[in-house]
């Protein structure tokens, strides 16, 4: 399916951020009505590459060729004139201007005094027919769904007559379903004369979608192959350099009792991420998994165990006493809580490693005296929290913002789940809501091995993943969210993932 | 050639920066002295022996530092907490009127109680009132988003017009002729000087042991930490206990607090009386001095000082050879500006390759 | 309720009303230009007090009014250039930054005032606009043509804003930095225009204190109307149409003030009604503050290719 000369050729790109070198010489090259998938785990410099690509950014050393002609660096104006477009995980979109208003700016001369709407609006109806991508020009942004955003995003770098189509992590917020139709979409582009360029780290979509494949590890291009012949255990030992093993899961012995009772709760309307009636009931010594795509509820019921979102209607009950929303309160009830926002919301930034280590914990008689805080003792907790698990980086004093992802996911782990010496509150829930988003194999092995070891020390572990691999690994129960609703949590066994498919997305 | 962001931070770089700042600070001075016809070697000159070049230079610095500290501090505990409190200036009279309205001489008799419980119930009057001033805002603020930023800057032309309008009336002096001005305080309240033929009075004693409180507070307590974290990020300190409210309420009450107390600590050390002038915007400066500090508590004394030796020193330069005073408050607001830039290109390190 | 009626009949009363006004529209619309790009200007106040002595001394040095207009416009554009580069270009905290232009510009106006003039004790004096009477509309002929300039900067501010590309470049600078970039807008430059065009509007807002309303520079002349138009600013959504409605609307009251106080005698003593300009904007704050729907970048410094 390459054409003969290729449209886009990568050489020798090379790009530093202070010490770490994202990008080491990768070339590569995209053929004409091609599907290239950029392959690796995360932090192994894809994005970085493709946003240097875009003009985001500007490589340190090598050059690119669009069309044959070279591409000025740094500037999206250059990129978006070579004709590459970008589709980007987290979505550029002005949630207060309108659909039209979002595609539209930046395409006409900024000196023009008068801005010719009704061209632009009838130019997006063409090209959304052309692509099957309906959408409605004067849609508030902020009020649509997260697959119609999407199709903004795609619709952008189409109205702007894209040549080469970067995607990157485009499933990440769809359900099965929806990325299948963005498949259907892809081939429609390439039909359309597109040349697709398509980042993911999920192995299987990889190998369907794509033509070929490249995978980057640590900032280099480690291996290129068709993807016809090549299987996901081979990409999986490239993108890490090893056979991977997956964290074992020792069978469930008899889940013990209900530790926390969620009964037909209900948080209030108007508020975007809700719930609506939710049952559910977690034991000791078992993992209960929630699948669902982001934005279906997970935030509420994630909040509201964590103690910051209130019931509306409803019960929750933990070890038979209600679960006020009261964050100071949850240690000492002996749960802990991974939140999903690991920079903006698990640690305070620019507070020292120790502080945040401690900072659940400050307000118990360990750790201060009355309204003073017994600072040697917080000191010695934190160094044992660093040290057990295994917190890299600029020690106690340094901010807690200058830790890798990993590492701050570390953190965040070693504070819920280590207590301190002499303190005997036993652990009865852990509350982990996508606890190995953004971090690479390793880091995600780890925090997995975690969450199963709590779980045979006995405590009730839910987690919120919209990873399926991962809830279907670890889940001794799942269950499935959808527009605010919980599915019954059935036994893993019971569920195929083609079920949990449909369920995702309100069809079971 | 490149510059990157530094990892850790460097003591050497922020010496350098700031020397920088102090440099850019001069040469623009020098300007605006030129500009006034004046010799700028001769007018430095002046302004540093106006402001330290003998003990009674030094006694004026440190009693015009004495509210800049207490402002100062003011803003620094605010600012840590991100709470953008620009009414101090408010604050500061509102707790001079209270010190008036608990100490002064009413109809020259004074409340008839002893000085060893009056004394103390003026400075919490005073504490109170600048409290207060700030509870509203904050609360504004904290419950439906209200910027404070501008709330609190309104409030400081309301609390003047208030002032005037106390002193046009029920505090007014009787034996004022008809200047613009309170009853005068009990001079059993007044406090005692420091040293004796000086204004330095021991108000610069409060002050400092007040830095010092502040200080022990954000670094060894319970809620000095939530004050931090509040500021830092106000999500995670939620999410990690932290009451965002109640901690909020608590720095309204501690900055507004020591702005009123400022108000006081001036009419029981300096003036006695409450007019309209009695502060030439001490609440604003305060800002500055915080933001020169870094908003460390112990770094606002050293601020208070170097702003305080400017504008006495520019008093003293501007009475010997007529530049005009406001050369200090410019200096000032470029110390400021320059100081910001100076902290951030510490940061940076340049690679020359 | 009597003399309310009297005093609304009055024609003088609406020719006070668009005097008061003027200042704010323009300031508000300054303010309202760099919000609208996401960028927080506190510089307002001392911008206008800087604008207030500039255009003053130029006219006192003999250029023509206009020209004195044009050279406040320019201080103006200069303190925002410092202002942009400040907080655009080092992406250093627009609170303190604002704060610290205040600062400054209001300092070094009273101290060039004090070096062009160290002894007086009456203001200098200037020949100000005159009214506009060849104007065959009613109120508006007792305007200064600085006043029409402000009323027909309303819909050329909500024209731009709106139907041209440039001012949807702005808008969206304003809502989110990294999709302006996306496509292919520098975020910078269109920040710094912005704030510039802003504050040479809140320049000429000083220029009319001076140059209009009154015929000399005095001390604590801008008295705390830039902080108004901030708060107005916010009770406009952001919007150039609302923005006039509220300016209206509060000189509408800062002109009742005076005339109640003159009529009223001394039921209130005269501070009171001098509150109530400031007591009105923070209730309008407060009034708008749940339903304000903020430019989504405003205030959150942008990092150009910063991990």
């Amino acid at each position: 399916m390459a054409g003969p000369e290729p449209v886009l050729r990568l050489s020798g790109i090379t790009k530093r951020f202070g010490a770490l070198l994202a990008n080491d010489a990768v070339s590569l090259q995209l053929g004409a009505g091609e599907v290239l998938a950029l392959l690796g785990e995360n932090g192994a410099g894809k994005s970085t590459l493709v946003s240097i690509l875009f003009g985001h950014y500007v490589a340190d050393a090598g050059a690119i060729e669009v069309f044959g002609r070279a591409l000025p660096s740094g500037q999206p104006k250059a990129s978006l004139a070579a004709g590459i477009g970008m589709v980007h995980q987290h979505f550029t979109l002005a949630d207060n201007l309108s659909v039209l208003d979002n595609v539209m700016v930046g395409t006409e001369p900024l000196w023009q005094p008068f801005s010719r709407r009704r061209r632009a609006r009838d130019k997006l109806a063409v090209v959304a027919a052309r692509f099957g991508l309906p959408v409605d020009a004067d849609a508030r942004v902020g009020s649509l769904s997260v697959g119609e955003r999407q199709r903004v995003e795609i619709l952008k770098a189409l109205y702007r007559g894209a040549r080469i189509l970067i995607l990157d992590e485009p499933t990440a917020v769809l359900t099965p379903q929806e990325s299948e139709a963005l498949f259907a979409t892809l081939g429609q582009m390439v039909a359309q004369g597109l040349s697709i360029l398509f980042i993911s780290h999920k192995l299987g979509e990889v190998l369907r979608v794509s033509d070929r494949v490249a995978v980057l590890r640590a900032g280099k291009l480690v291996a290129e192959a068709p993807a016809l012949g090549t299987s996901q255990a081979q990409l999986a030992q490239w993108m890490v350099g090893q056979a991977v093993a997956p964290p074992t899961r020792r069978p469930t012995r008899n889940a013990g009792d209900v530790v926390c009772a969620i009964d037909h709760v209900s948080t209030p309307t108007g508020v975007r991420d809700r719930l609506d009636a939710v049952s559910l009931q977690l034991r000791a010594g078992e993992i209960v998994a929630i699948a669902g795509v982001s934005g279906n509820g997970q935030v509420a019921l994630a909040e509201l165990l964590c103690g910051v979102r209130r019931a509306g209607a409803g019960t929750v009950l933990l070890d038979g006493r209600p679960l006020a929303a009261e964050p100071a309160r949850m240690v000492e009830r002996g749960v802990a809580r991974v939140p999903e926002d690991r920079h903006g919301v698990g640690v305070i930034g620019d507070l020292p490693v120790w502080e945040n280590a401690v900072s659940e914990r400050l307000r118990t008689r360990t750790f201060s005296r009355g309204s003073v805080v017994r600072r040697a003792a917080a000191r010695r907790h934190a160094a044992r929290v660093i040290e057990v698990f295994d917190v890299r980086g600029g020690g106690l004093l340094a901010s807690a913002r200058s830790l890798s992802g990993g590492n701050m996911q570390k953190l965040i782990l070693g504070r819920a789940l280590l207590a301190p010496e002499g303190e005997n509150v036993p652990l009865r829930l852990i509350v982990a809501h996508q606890p190995t988003w953004g971090l690479d194999i390793g880091a995600v092995a780890y925090v997995q091995r975690q969450l199963i070891a709590a779980r045979d020390a006995g405590a009730a572990v839910l987690l919120i993943s919209d990873d399926l691999d991962e809830v279907m690994t670890l889940g001794d129960r799942i269950a499935v969210m959808h527009h605010g609703r919980l599915t019954e949590a059935r036994e893993a066994q019971g569920w195929t993932r083609e079920g949990i498919g449909l369920a995702m997305a309100g069809a079971a | 050639m490149r510059v990157e962001k530094r990892l850790q931070p460097s003591p050497a770089a922020l010496a350098l920066a700031s020397l920088g700042a102090i440099v850019f600070t001069l040469v623009v001075s020098s300007v605006l002295v030129l500009v006034a016809g004046a010799p700028v070697g001769r007018t430095y000159a002046l302004l540093l022996q106006g402001a330290f070049g003998s003990l009674f230079a030094w006694s004026e610095t440190l009693t015009r530092a004495v509210p800049l500290l207490l402002t100062g501090l003011s803003a620094a505990v605010a600012f840590r907490a991100r709470l953008f409190n620009i009414g101090a200036e408010g604050q500061l009279y509102a707790g001079a009127l209270a010190a008036i309205a608990v100490g002064g001489l009413h109809g020259g008799s004074g409340f008839a109680a002893p000085t060893w419980l009056l004394f103390p119930a003026m400075l919490i009057a005073a504490a109170l009132a600048g409290a207060a001033l700030l509870l509203g805002p904050t609360l504004l603020k904290a419950r439906l988003g209200v910027d404070e930023v501008v709330t609190t800057l309104l409030l400081n032309f309301i609390v003047l017009l208030f002032v005037s309008a106390m002193l046009d009336g029920p505090m007014k002096d009787p034996g004022a002729m008809g200047w613009p001005q309170s009853v005068a305080l009990q001079p059993e309240l007044e406090l005692s000087r420091l040293v004796q033929g000086t204004r330095l009075h021991s108000g610069l004693a409060i002050a400092l042991m007040l830095a010092a409180a502040v200080w022990a507070l954000l670094r060894h307590t319970v809620a000095g930490f939530d004050i931090r974290a509040v500021g830092a990020n106000a999500r995670a300190a939620a999410f990690a206990g932290v009451p965002v409210t109640r901690t909020l309420v608590l720095v309204a009450l501690l900055s507004g607090g020591l702005a009123g107390l400022a108000g006081a600590v001036e009419v029981a050390g300096r003036t006695s009386y409450v007019t309209l002038d009695m502060s030439p915007g001490y609440g604003y400066s305060g800002i500055v001095i915080a933001m020169l500090a870094g908003l460390h508590p112990l770094g606002v004394a050293a601020a208070a000082v170097f702003v305080a030796g400017v504008l006495v020193g520019a008093d003293s330069m501007s009475r010997a050879i007529g530049v005009p005073t406001y050369l200090a408050d410019v200096i000032v607001a470029v110390s400021l500006l320059s100081v910001l830039v100076a902290t951030l290109a510490a940061q940076y390190r340049l690679r020359l390759r | 309720m009597g003399e309310l009626i009297e005093i609304l009949a009055n024609g003088s009363f609406w020719v006070a009303v668009l005097r008061i006004a003027t200042p704010l529209i323009l300031g508000t619309l300054g303010v309202l230009w760099c919000e609208r790009a996401g960028v927080l200007n506190l510089g307002i106040e001392g911008i206008m007090v800087a604008g207030a002595f500039t255009g003053w001394l130029a006219v006192y040095s003999g250029a023509p009014l206009g020209v004195g207009v044009v050279v406040a416009a320019a201080t103006g554009a200069a303190l925002g250039l410092l202002h942009a580069l400040l907080t655009v270009g080092l992406a250093l905290s627009q609170h303190v930054t604002g704060l610290g232009i205040t600062l400054l510009a209001t300092a070094a106006s009273y101290y060039g005032y004090r070096v062009a003039f160290p002894k007086v004790s009456t203001p200098p004096t200037i020949v100000p606009f005159a009214p506009m009477t060849w104007l065959p509309l009613p109120v508006i002929s007792q305007q200064t043509v600085l006043t029409l300039l402000a009323l027909l900067l309303v819909p050329l501010s909500s024209w731009l804003l709106q139907r041209t590309p440039a001012g949807l470049a702005v808008r969206m600078v304003g809502e989110n930095p990294q999709a302006a970039e996306g496509q292919g807008i520098s975020v910078v430059a269109t920040r710094t225009v912005a704030i510039v065009t802003g504050s040479a509007l809140m320049g000429v807002a000083g220029s009319f204190l001076t140059l209009a309303a009154f015929n000399a520079f005095f001390f604590n002349m801008v008295n705390g109307r830039g902080w108004i138009c901030v708060a107005l600013v916010v009770f406009a959504s952001w919007r150039p149409g609302k923005a006039l409605l509220g300016a209206l609307l509060f000189a509408f009251f800062d002109a009742l003030q005076l005339r109640l106080q003159q009529a009223g005698g001394a039921a209130l003593p005269y501070q009171a009604y001098l509150m109530l300009p400031y007591a009105l904007s923070i209730l309008a704050l407060v009034l708008v503050a749940r339903k304000a729907a903020y430019p989504q970048a405003l205030m959150k410094p942008y990092r150009k290719g910063e991990r």
